[in-house]
């Protein structure tokens, strides 16, 4: 409990994970909120990528965490433009009223 | 060693709290907010663990680019009436299944944890750590050497997602004058230089 391990990283990941995981499902209202939640879960990777590097000795796992930081960044933009678009078109960005799809 | 576990449950249980806070909070703006101080505190959590770099660069690109980007988005779309209300909604049938499947998804992660408890030996790599340089030059050495392919694939993603975010948001509004280089450097004085007569007592109108 005290000796601070790679255990305890790994459910601090696991743990912000699921709660972005849960962000994802149970909001019915806002697109934003969403991207938010996909942000968490790639924080939550990050974490563990880069606990294993640590306690394993390895560099590898901080290179691909830049990496993830990269495509998180890209992804961010291109998610916020995309709902930048739709709400000038649609004029609302809860999720309830986007049905185009029928899906 | 005891003042690492006081740090770590410190920043770990801010950590938790905040983005318990983010997919719960009430307004959008407080949901940014919340995740602004979830990467400071795991950006934190890295510098004490030894990326520093890392944590370095997770407080610049996320907090510094990120969660601003939310912000200005937040702040352009009028999302104040949009307020994210739990189990209210008409037909919320998404809510059974996404419980079970993120309960799910926490367990099998816990479950790694305890199995990665237990394995003791560990893969021996051929990048391994040396001790006596710092984590930025040890990211450095590996990173512009063995990994420079993917560094510069890192840009061309980069790259790709500006030209795409512009592409996506550029609107032609009319009514506003441009400069045309195009027909600034293709005017001659045939079609720019005008004569006219003027009469005694009358003048001329310019710019009709």
């Amino acid at each position: 409990m005290i000796e601070i391990g790679l255990g305890h990283y790994l459910s601090l990941g696991a743990i912000i994970f699921f709660l972005g995981v849960i962000g994802i499902f149970l909001n019915r209202k806002n697109v934003i909120v969403i991207l938010m939640s996909i942000e968490l879960i790639l924080l939550a990777v990050n974490i563990n990528l880069i606990s294993f590097s640590i306690f394993s000795g390895d560099i590898i796992g901080q290179i691909f965490t830049m990496l993830i930081l990269t495509v998180a960044a890209a992804e961010a933009a291109i998610g916020l433009a995309i709902i930048v678009v739709y709400y000038r078109n649609r004029g609302s960005i809860r999720v309830e009223d986007i049905h185009g799809m029928k899906g | 060693m005891i003042v690492h576990s006081i740090f770590f449950y410190f920043f770990s249980v801010i950590a938790i709290f905040s983005s318990l806070m983010v997919i719960t909070s009430r307004s959008t703006i407080n949901s940014v907010f919340f995740l602004i101080l979830d990467f400071i505190s795991v950006g934190c959590l890295f510098i004490m663990v030894g990326a520093e770099f890392l944590g370095m660069i997770l407080l610049i690109v996320y907090v510094g680019a990120v969660a601003v980007l939310f912000l200005f988005v937040v702040m352009m779309l009028n999302v104040a009436e949009q307020k994210q209300s739990w189990f209210i909604g008409k037909k919320s049938t998404h809510i059974p299944t996404g419980l079970i499947v993120s309960v799910l998804i926490l367990l099998e992660l816990l479950v790694v944890v305890g199995g990665w408890k237990y394995k003791k030996d560990v893969m021996s790599s051929s990048t391994l750590v040396l001790s006596d340089i710092s984590n930025t030059h040890q990211l450095g050495l590996v990173m512009y050497t063995d990994y420079i392919l993917y560094f510069q694939l890192a840009g061309v993603v980069l790259l790709l997602a500006m030209i795409g975010a512009i592409l996506l948001t550029f609107r032609e509004r009319v009514g506003v004058k441009k400069q045309s280089y195009i027909n600034q450097i293709s005017r001659g004085p045939l079609t720019s230089i005008e004569l006219k007569e003027v009469e005694s007592f009358k003048g001329v109108k310019i710019d009709d």
